[in-house]
């Protein structure tokens, strides 16, 4: 029989021992180096580009200047430039990822689910140099004898399709980072995708859906998944940096027109920080990379919340 | 779960049966799109590179322009070393902040560095580069493989991180009370059992970062800069791979531009193999513990 | 002849008579484990006595291997858990050990088979030896047959001791973790529901080995499965909804319970 204790009853707490102790704050030790190393790049940034920032101000942001003779800069050009060629890629690779997506995990059988989804392994894992040196040689030359030509011939009305096609600008720019950031949106959509449950497939299959119809369910399920995806893709183009530079064109310059070269802010700083001319230019330059990692820092964040929240609610279901 | 509206009449159904024929043609059309770049990417590559490669790539120092022949010897060693700096730092700081994250992920620290670990991996390369410039270059006043290293490690760090984490949080819990039943100390438990089961997908994911980090241009741009000369001294510019095609790439000389092609081949042929290391290695970690 | 009754009388007055020269090995006093603030076993106090097998019964969720876990510091690997109350083993408070001594004495078995996957039959008996202290290449290889024999593993083996642990069947890996145990020379071991996941005739064997290592060691083993515990085991603690209901001789348990809580479990008539 089980008697009742009367006495005051205490926790029992287990004593470490001390090589445990140890081991536990090692780890630690090189843990917290990950975030000294993320504020000391913050810190950097910030303490670097504070020549610019105090002359400039706000309005570097808003500015189309960029001329290092006579030491006025302002980022307006290269933020239009990253935010344009990133949209055209979204654009393009939003609808192909998530058709590949569909394609691996409904429709292809084993032997070419493998093959396929170790393909797009491949993709993402070329060095972005490679891409460039390809749209150089490949893509531009293309862009400049066919796909141009054509889109002025048919929707040359646009003011986004005129003006010279020399192959090298924001839409090749565009294409070659659809192609760099589909990898991302097809697997993350394609997880996505395998977490909603067969049995919600089936029971749109059982009231007499078609099979487009039932993905299509599946993927309205998953939008939120997707959404952060495609936020997650988008942090991914913003920052390419090597690709971009090598077909962009380099040329500061705000236009209308997608055949027309520009600049992004990775771009601007690859080419011109080793060689920058004066305090004041790499200062400027650093206060470009500080926008981008801003602009990075707070794409990646919200895609992180929109993928989490959407875990959550499917763990939850 | 919306609503989901059903049209019951025949001609309905037949255009719904052929819309979704089309849509699912599409989506095989969209797979294709998405292959055929990357098809053409390896063929071209390949085609363009493997008919300039030969001893002399790899044994050869870069020559002038108008002289003929010249290999990237220089900028194969620079990549070795400055992959190995990087490893220096990566490695340990990846694996230990893993172990960190998933044995005592009780402690308050341990969802605070997950998520600065994710912040890490979004910054843009070309960002650390700029840091391992002024941590690193100003002080020397002199661009350098350490400089370049360091840049590279950093990259690494969250890659290692994330892959040590996935592989720890693989080994049955089960394996570590074993351990501990038999009165094994924790620190001996996880390096000696738990690390011990996760090596094989450690290993994987370490060669993978750094394949990786062996094809990064931006970060040495101006951190190991580029050599045009044999050199291993530490503490001066140093050639890469990267760079060097970077280099001849945007020159204006075919010459130039074929040893570029050699060393794009070289750079996609590595990271081909790794990949598939990785797939078969992860393959069988997965029917083991299955 | 006597009756059930008298018998049971007989025990209990021989057993309050011999209470001071009784050795117990583990005690336990208001103890109560939480996990998140929920309460898993409340205010158990038993004392188990030296070379003996108990066996802990109840239905699945009473708190029968939270009780078990608490003995040996299992539950410090949970985030959430409170351990409240008072354990002793040999009677000196459990606390006033260290963690990891307390872990090598108290031996644990547990559900599933869990050989380390990486090493092979012989490195794994002598895993939590190796680990612990460093001894002779001779004086292993004689701790591995002695800890292989015990758990009636040995003649299966001998030959392939240097065979990855993961060949073996899941009894032969069952026992493998039993001589594991065995090699760090605890005195105390616990069973977590051991032979569940095996099959009869594996499951034969291990109580057949628990048998013999009763002399040695003191026994404490949870099971689900009541033919095992009138099978195996001395004394029998009855648990329910985490509070420990009895505790008697397992004959009495069986035969005439004293609580109808433990009357109504094992007649079946729920659980």
């Amino acid at each position: 029989m089980n008697t009742k204790t009367t006495v005051e009853i205490k926790e029992i707490k287990a004593r470490k021992k001390l090589s445990d102790l140890f081991f536990e704050n090692l780890t630690l030790v090189f843990a917290l180096m990950i975030i000294g190393l993320v504020v000391f790049i913050i810190y950097e940034m910030f303490m670097d580009s504070k020549l610019s920032r105090e002359i400039f101000g706000f309005g570097f942001i808003f500015s189309q200047d960029w001329n290092p003779v006579k030491d006025k800069f302002g980022a307006l050009t290269f933020v239009y430039g990253t935010l344009i060629s990133s949209i055209i890629a979204l654009a393009i690779s939003l609808p192909v990822s998530i058709g590949v997506a569909v394609y691996l995990s409904e429709l292809a059988a084993n032997v070419f689910k493998t093959a396929i989804s170790f393909l797009i392994e491949i993709l993402a894992a070329i060095p972005s140099i490679v891409y460039g040196f390809w749209g150089i040689f490949v893509l531009a030359p293309f862009m400049r004898t066919t796909v141009q030509p054509f889109l002025q011939s048919t929707l040359g009305f646009l003011p986004i399709f005129q003006g010279n096609a020399v192959g090298f600008g924001l839409l090749t720019a565009g294409i070659i980072l659809a192609i760099m950031v589909t990898p991302i949106i097809t697997a993350i959509t394609r997880d996505v995708l395998k977490a909603i449950p067969t049995s919600q497939r089936e029971a749109a299959y059982a009231l007499g859906a078609t099979k487009w119809e039932a993905i299509k369910m599946a993927l309205l399920n998953a939008k939120g998944g997707i959404l952060g995806a495609t936020v997650l893709g988008l942090g991914r183009a913003v920052g390419e940096t090597m690709a971009v530079t090598m077909v962009i064109g380099n040329k500061a310059q705000i236009k209308a027109s997608l055949f027309e070269p520009s600049y992004s802010m990775a771009s601007v700083i690859a080419n011109e920080f080793a060689e920058a001319s004066g305090g004041l230019h790499i200062s400027s330059l650093i206060e470009v990379g500080l926008i981008l990692f801003a602009v990075t820092f707070i794409i990646n964040s919200f895609a992180r919340l929109l993928i989490y929240s959407f875990t959550r609610k499917t763990e939850a279901k | 779960m919306e609503d989901y509206y059903l049209k019951v009449s025949k001609g309905h159904t037949d255009r719904r049966k052929l819309k979704s024929r089309l849509m699912i043609i599409l989506c095989y059309v969209a797979a294709a799109m998405a292959i055929l770049p990357l098809l053409y990417i390896f063929f071209y590559t390949t085609m363009q590179g493997a008919s300039s490669l030969n001893i002399d790539f790899f044994t050869e120092l870069p020559k002038p322009v108008g002289e003929s022949g010249g290999g990237m010897a220089n900028a194969i060693l620079g990549t070795l070393i400055l992959v190995a700096l990087g490893s220096v730092i990566g490695i340990p700081v990846g694996i230990f902040a893993g172990i960190y994250i998933t044995e005592y992920s009780k402690s308050i620290f341990a969802n605070v560095i997950k998520f600065v670990t994710d912040v890490l991996s979004g910054i843009p390369s070309i960002i650390i580069g700029i840091f391992a410039y002024g941590l690193i270059v100003i002080p020397m006043k002199s661009f350098s493989a350490y400089a370049g290293g360091f840049a590279l490690g950093v990259l690494m760090i969250p890659t290692i991180t994330r892959i040590t984490e996935e592989m720890l949080k693989l080994v049955p819990h089960s394996l570590r009370e074993a351990a501990l039943a038999l009165g094994i100390p924790r620190w001996k438990t996880t390096l000696r059992i738990v690390l011990r089961t996760a090596q094989s997908g450690i290993i994987t994911g370490v060669l993978l970062a750094i394949a990786r980090a062996a094809g990064e241009t931006a970060p040495l741009l101006f951190t190991s800069f580029g050599n045009s000369f044999w050199s291993t001294s530490l503490d001066s510019p140093m050639a890469s791979i990267p760079v060097q095609i970077f280099n001849y790439a945007i020159s204006p000389y075919d010459e130039w531009h074929s040893k570029a092609w050699a060393g794009a081949f070289v750079l996609i042929s590595l990271v081909f193999i790794v990949s598939l290391i990785v797939r078969l290695a992860t393959r069988n970690k997965f029917s083991q513990t299955a | 002849m006597e009756t059930a009754e008298e018998i049971t009388k007989e025990a209990a007055v021989i057993e309050t008579v011999s209470e001071e020269k009784v050795k117990y090995t583990v005690e336990t006093e208001g103890l109560t484990v939480s996990f998140k603030g929920r309460e898993a076993i409340n205010d158990i106090n038993i004392k188990i006595r030296a070379n003996t097998v108990t066996s802990i019964i109840g239905p699945s969720g009473c708190g029968k291997s939270t009780f078990l876990r608490s003995l040996n510091f299992m539950h410090d690997l949970t985030p959430g858990a409170k351990v409240k109350g008072t354990i002793k083993i040999h009677n000196k408070n459990i606390d006033e050990y260290d963690m990891t001594e307390v872990r090598r004495r108290v031996g644990m078995v547990f559900q599933k088979p869990n050989p380390f996957p990486t090493m092979n039959i012989y490195d794994n008996v002598v895993a939590g030896i190796i680990m612990n202290k460093g001894k002779k290449r001779n004086e292993l290889n004689e701790i591995v047959e002695q800890s292989l024999e015990l758990a009636g593993l040995w003649e299966e083996v001998k030959d392939r001791l240097k065979v990855s642990a993961m060949a073996l069947s899941g009894g032969q890996q069952q026992r493998l973790c039993i001589a594991r145990t065995l090699a760090v020379n605890p005195e105390i071991i616990l069973f977590d529901e051991p032979t569940s996941a095996l099959d009869p005739i594996s499951t034969s064997k291990i109580e057949e080995t628990l048998f013999h290592l009763k002399n040695k060691y003191t026994i404490v083993i949870v099971t689900h499965n009541m033919q095992q515990a009138a099978r195996v085991s001395d004394y029998t603690a009855y648990f329910f909804l985490g509070k420990l209901i009895e505790y008697a001789r397992t004959r009495t348990i069986f035969t005439s319970p004293r609580e109808k809580l433990t009357e109504d479990y094992v007649t079946g008539r729920f659980g």
